[in-house]
C-alpha cells in the first residue's frame, strides 16, 4: 500500500524529578499509524493522552525514545530534519503566538522562499507568496507589513496554513488549529483542509479533541488514550459504531449541539490521572464499565474486526492480528 | 527621532540624558588637558577655585578640573568595557543555555551560580593584588566583565526558556531559519531591553567598584579615575583641612553619573519593554 | 410554562463601556450596549457568543462588578430580592459584598489561580468563608462545606490538599462546589468548562445541573461552546458585538434560528452522521472599539438591506418566549 508517512512502534518517555527520585512518565506508548497521500486522518483524545507529544516527534521537535519513521518508506531520523520542513509543514494551536509579535507576519513567508531557494526574483517570489494566500482566501496587498495584532484569530490560522503551503508540502500536522479559532470562523479553516485534500492532494495528521469536526472531516481516525492508540480505523466505524469502552465514552461525552439529545446517563471521572498512567494492564481498567479481571493485569493487544483495531479484552475472542 | 521625543516626555530620561552629555563632554575635554595628569606638581598646590583655576588645585600640585576630565574618561572606558565585555558573555551563556538546555545548561548555569554565590569581592581584591603591576585601565575593565554576567546571563536564559517554548520558535524552524539568524531575529529584540538596562547597571555597578579598588589601593594611583582621585583627597586629609574642592568634585560627579545611569536604565527599559512596544505597534 | 415565571435579574438599557486610554488617545470600547434582559427564578439562561462579543463584561454587569476602566453609562440592573426589586447599581460597597455569595455568586473560568497555590484548599476556604460569614459560626460553615462535598460526589479529603494535587476538573468542581455553598438565589458562571477535557466537562456540567435542580435557584452561564449550551441551558441570549441579538428557548434556537447570525451559528456546527458541507460566518467580527454604523452584523451578513446600514433594529417579538432584532423580521420587515 503507499503510505506518505509511517509511525512504527513509537515510543516517548519522559523522567522527572532529579537522580534521588525520579518518575518515568511514558507520554507516548508503542504507537503504530500511517497516513495515506491525500487522506486527513485524526488522532483524536483528551489533553495528556499523548497525541501533540506524537506530532513533535514526527515533527523531529523531540527525540523518539525508541520507534521508527517513515517518510515515503525512507527511514527517517531527527538529525535529517531537512524532509520535516519541506514535505511536512505544521500549524499550530494559537494563532496569535505562531507569529512573532514583533515581527511582520509578511517576513515569514520571505524567509521561508528564501530559506528554501523557491524562488529567484523579488516578483517571483510575491507571485508564489500571493498564490499560497489566494488559497487560503487571502491576497499578497491586505497582508503585506502588517503585525501579527493587526488580524483576527481566524484570519491569522489561515495566515499560518498559507505559510504551510508555500513550500509544496505532501503533509500538513495540524495540532489543535480550530480550538482557539470563533466558532463561526471554524468551519472555514476545517472547509480550508477539505478543499487542500481534494484539490492539492495534500495529507493532514489532524490533530484534535473535537470528535464533531474530526468526523466532519476526516477519512480515518485513531483515538489515543493514556499513551496508546485504543480504536482505530475510519470515521465512520470508530465514531458512528465505537468499540472500544473509552471510545464510548468519549463519543457519548461531546456535548451535541441539539438539545434533544442531551445526555441522559451520568459519567464517573478519574480522580488521579497519574494512577492511569502507572496502570498495569489496560489503563481504563478503574473506569471501565465492562472491567474484567484480565484487564488490571495484562495489557490487551491490538485486535482487528472490521478493519478496525480495537485495543481491548472484550473482542479477544475475535481474530488477532 | 520619535523614539526621543517620546523618550524626552520621561523626566528621568532628560535629566540622565543632560547630565550624560555634560559628563561626556568632560571626558572629551581631556584630550584638550594643558597638563599631563601623571604629573605632579605642575601647578600651584592647594588654591581654591579662582578664575586661573576653575576646580582649585590639589595638595599634588595638579589641576581639579583638567585631572577631573581624565577621571571621568577612565572611569567611562573601564565601566564601557566591563560593561560590553560582559555583555558578550552574559548574552552568550543566556542564549546557549536557554535555547541548547540539558548538561550544556547545567553546566554553564553552575558557572554562572558559582559566581554569584561566592564572596565576590574577596576575589576581585585579591586578582587585583595579583595582576596590580600589570594593572591599567584595560586589565581592570576585563578583570570587573569576569564577575558582571552570571547574574544577566541567569535573566536572559530564563527569557529564552519562555520564548523557546512559544510557538513562533517552531514557526521560524519551520520557515528553515537556522538556530543562529533563528536566536537574532526572534529573540533578540525581546532581550534588549533587558541587555540594555543591565549594560547600564553593569557600568554603574564597574564605577562603584572601581571605587572601591582604588580607595583600597589596589590600581594604578597615577592614572586619575573618579576612585583614584578620591583616594588621594582622602589620603591628605581634605575634608580636615577644609578642601572642600578637592574631595567634592569626584564625589558629586560619581554621584551624579549613578543617578543618571541609574534613571537612564529604567526610562529606556520601560520604553522598550516588548509588552508596551506591541501597545504602541497596535496603536 | 402556563404559570407566571417570575423575573430574578433584569436590565433595562444596560450600557457598560470600557474607557481606555493608550498613548495619549482614549478609546471607548463598546462591550455591553443597550442591553434588555430578564432573567427567571429556577432556570439556566445560557449567553452564547464568540471572543471579544463583550459576554464577559455582560456577566461582569449582572454580577454588578463595574469596576474601571469598565464604567456603567447608562441603564439599570435589577434584583428581585425579597420580593422587592432593587436596583443594584446605586448601593454601597458594604451592600454589594453582602449580596456576593449568599444572594450571587460568581464561577470563575476554571484554572489554578483560584486558590492560593501554597495554602490547603481548606485554609483557602476558610479566609474566604472569613469575608462572607453571616450569622453561622466558622464550623457550622465547615460543617454545610463537608455536606456539600459529599453530596456531589467529590472526595471527602479534597479540602485537605493543596490546589497542584487536584486536576482541572477536580479544581472546577471544589470551586463549584463552594460558590454553590451559601446557597445563592443566582449563580453566574463565565465558560466554567472551557479547557477541560470533553468527558471532565461532562462531569462539570451534570453537577451544575445538580445544583440547580437542589436548589431551584438560576443559573446564567456564558460558553462560546453551543454543544454546552444546547445540554444545560433552558433559554439562550445570542450575543453579538455588545448586543443581544436573539433570544429564545434552547429548543427554538437550535430549530429555528431567526436572526441571520445565529442561523450560520446553528447551521455551522458539525454533526455526528453528517458530513455535508457546512459553510462558516462570512467575515471577521467586529472590534468592539470600532463598530459598524447600524445593525453590527451588517458587513456579514448575506441578507442586508439600506436600513441595517443606518439603524439598529428593535426586538420583535415572535411569540412568549421568541424575540429577535433584526430588520428582516416581524413588524420591522414591514417598516
Amino acid at each position: 500500500m503507499d503510505k506518505l508517512l509511517e509511525v512504527n512502534e513509537l515510543t516517548k518517555r519522559y523522567s522527572q524529578g532529579n537522580v534521588i527520585a525520579r518518575i518515568i512518565l511514558t507520554a507516548v506508548d508503542n504507537v503504530s499509524f500511517y497516513i495515506k497521500p491525500a487522506e486527513i486522518f485524526t488522532l483524536a483524545g483528551e489533553s495528556g493522552c499523548g497525541k501533540t507529544t506524537t506530532a513533535k516527534v514526527v515533527l523531529g521537535f523531540e527525540e523518539a525514545t525508541s520507534g521508527t519513521l517513515l517518510h515515503n518508506g525512507k527511514p527517517q531520523t531527527r538529525k535529517e530534519k531537512v524532509w520535516v520542513t519541506e514535505g511536512v509543514q505544521a500549524i499550530f494551536q494559537d494563532p496569535f503566538s505562531t507569529f512573532n509579535p514583533l515581527r511582520t507576519v509578511d517576513s515569514y513567508f520571505h524567509e521561508t522562499v528564501q530559506n528554501f531557494r523557491l524562488a529567484h526574483s523579488k516578483r517571483d517570489t510575491i507571485d508564489r507568496i500571493d498564490r499560497a494566500l489566494r488559497l487560503v482566501g487571502l491576497t499578497y496587498p491586505e497582508f503585506a507589513g502588517k503585525y501579527p495584532n493587526e488580524f483576527s484569530g481566524g484570519q491569522l490560522q489561515r495566515i499560518s496554513i498559507a505559510r504551510a503551503l508555500l513550500t509544496n508540502p505532501k503533509l500538513i500536522i495540524a495540532d489543535e488549529p480550530v480550538s482557539m479559532v470563533d466558532a463561526s470562523l471554524r468551519m472555514s479553516i476545517v472547509n480550508l483542509f477539505k478543499q487542500l485534500r481534494d484539490e492539492l492532494g495534500v495529507s493532514i495528521l489532524y490533530i484534535t479533541h473535537d470528535l464533531a469536526t474530526a468526523y466532519y472531516v476526516s477519512d480515518r481516525i485513531a483515538i489515543m488514550f493514556r499513551g496508546n492508540i485504543i480504536e482505530m480505523g475510519t470515521v465512520e466505524q470508530v465514531l458512528m459504531n465505537p468499540r472500544h469502552p473509552y471510545s464510548k465514552l468519549l463519543r457519548d461525552s461531546i456535548p451535541q449541539a441539539d438539545p434533544l439529545k442531551r445526555w441522559t446517563t451520568t459519567v464517573t471521572l478519574a480522580e488521579l490521572e497519574q494512577e492511569e498512567y502507572l496502570r498495569q494492564g489496560c489503563k481504563f481498567a478503574g473506569r471501565c464499565p465492562d472491567v474484567m479481571d484480565i484487564c488490571k493485569g495484562t495489557v490487551p493487544t491490538d485486535i482487528a474486526i472490521d478493519d478496525v483495531l480495537v485495543k481491548c479484552h472484550l473482542y479477544s475472542d475475535k481474530q488477532k492480528i | 527621532m520619535k523614539t526621543l521625543r517620546d523618550l524626552f516626555k520621561d523626566y528621568r530620561f532628560s535629566f540622565s540624558f543632560i547630565v550624560l552629555v555634560f559628563i561626556v563632554t568632560m571626558a572629551l575635554l581631556s584630550f584638550f588637558s594643558p597638563y599631563d595628569p601623571t604629573l605632579w606638581h605642575v601647578v600651584p598646590r592647594d588654591m581654591k577655585p579662582s578664575a586661573d583655576y576653575i576646580l582649585g588645585t590639589d595638595s599634588n600640585g595638579q589641576d581639579i578640573f583638567w585631572q577631573a576630565t581624565h577621571a571621568v574618561r577612565n572611569s567611562l572606558v573601564i565601566s564601557l568595557i566591563a560593561g560590553l565585555v560582559s555583555r558578550v558573555i552574559a548574552i552568550l551563556v543566556g542564549m546557549v543555555a536557554g535555547y541548547k538546555g540539558g548538561n550544556m545548561d547545567r553546566i554553564l548555569m553552575f558557572i554562572g551560580d558559582s559566581l554569584l554565590v561566592i564572596p565576590l569581592f574577596l576575589i576581585i581584591v585579591m586578582l587585583a593584588m595579583l595582576v596590580r603591576q600589570h594593572m591599567n585601565l584595560v586589565v581592570l575593565g576585563l578583570l570587573l566583565s569576569l564577575f558582571g554576567w552570571a547574574w544577566d546571563a541567569r535573566l536572559i536564559r530564563s527569557v529564552i526558556l519562555s520564548l523557546r517554548e512559544r510557538e513562533f520558535t517552531k514557526t521560524a524552524i519551520l520557515s528553515g531559519t537556522g538556530t543562529i539568524k533563528l536566536v537574532l531575529n526572534e529573540y533578540m529584540p525581546f532581550t534588549m531591553p533587558l541587555i540594555f538596562s543591565t549594560l547600564i547597571n553593569n557600568m554603574s555597578w564597574a564605577i562603584g567598584l572601581e571605587m572601591t579598588l582604588a580607595l583600597l589601593g589596589l590600581v594604578d594611583l597615577n592614572n586619575p579615575t573618579l576612585g583614584t582621585m578620591l583616594n588621594w583627597a582622602i589620603f591628605y586629609q581634605s575634608i580636615l583641612l577644609g578642601r572642600w574642592w578637592w574631595i567634592l568634585t569626584p564625589v558629586i560627579l560619581s554621584l551624579f553619573m549613578f543617578i543618571a545611569l541609574y534613571w537612564l536604565s529604567v526610562s529606556i527599559s520601560e520604553y522598550l519593554d516588548p509588552r508596551t512596544r506591541i501597545q504602541r505597534v497596535g496603536a | 410554562m402556563a404559570e407566571k415565571k417570575r423575573t430574578i435579574l433584569r436590565t433595562e438599557h444596560l450600557k457598560t463601556f470600557y474607557l481606555l486610554e493608550v498613548q495619549g488617545t482614549q478609546k471607548i470600547v463598546q462591550a455591553v450596549n443597550d442591553v434588555d434582559m430578564r432573567i427567571y427564578e429556577n432556570e439556566i439562561y445560557g449567553i452564547a457568543g464568540e471572543s471579544g462579543c463583550g459576554k464577559t463584561t455582560l456577566l461582569k454587569s449582572l454580577f454588578n462588578d463595574i469596576v474601571p476602566p469598565l464604567r456603567l453609562i447608562d441603564g439599570k440592573i435589577y434584583y428581585r430580592i425579597n420580593d422587592n426589586e432593587v436596583d443594584v447599581t446605586s448601593i454601597g460597597p458594604e451592600e454589594k459584598r453582602k449580596l456576593r455569595m449568599e444572594y450571587i455568586s460568581y464561577i470563575p473560568q476554571g484554572s489554578m489561580s483560584v486558590f492560593n497555590p501554597v495554602l490547603k484548599l481548606k485554609n483557602t476556604f476558610e479566609d474566604f468563608i472569613g469575608s462572607h460569614v453571616s450569622g453561622q459560626s466558622r464550623e457550622e460553615i465547615f460543617e454545610l462545606a463537608h455536606k456539600q462535598i459529599l453530596e456531589l460526589g467529590l472526595p471527602k479529603n479534597v479540602l485537605d490538599v493543596y490546589p497542584h494535587q487536584l486536576s482541572g476538573g477536580m479544581r472546577q468542581r471544589v470551586t463549584i462546589a463552594l460558590s454553590a455553598l451559601m446557597s445563592p438565589r443566582i449563580m453566574i458562571g463565565d465558560e466554567p468548562t472551557t479547557a477541560l477535557d470533553v468527558v471532565v466537562q461532562r462531569g462539570v456540567i451534570q453537577m451544575l445541573k445538580d445544583i440547580q435542580k437542589n436548589l431551584k435557584n438560576t443559573i446564567i452561564l456564558v460558553t462560546h461552546d453551543m454543544g454546552v449550551h444546547a445540554n444545560i441551558a433552558d433559554r439562550i441570549g445570542i450575543m453579538y458585538a455588545g448586543k443581544i441579538v436573539e433570544e429564545a428557548t434552547t429548543e427554538q434556537i437550535f430549530a429555528e434560528p431567526v436572526h441571520p447570525y445565529t442561523q450560520f451559528l446553528i447551521n455551522s456546527l458539525p454533526k455526528f452522521g453528517d458530513k455535508s458541507l457546512r459553510a462558516s460566518v462570512p467575515g471577521s467580527p467586529p472590534s468592539l472599539a470600532d463598530l459598524p454604523n447600524g445593525c453590527p452584523f451588517h458587513p456579514r451578513c448575506p441578507h442586508v438591506k439600506e436600513i441595517c446600514r443606518q439603524q439598529m433594529p428593535d426586538f420583535s417579538q415572535l411569540d412568549e418566549n421568541h424575540k429577535v432584532a433584526c430588520w428582516l423580521v416581524g413588524e420591522n420587515a414591514h417598516g
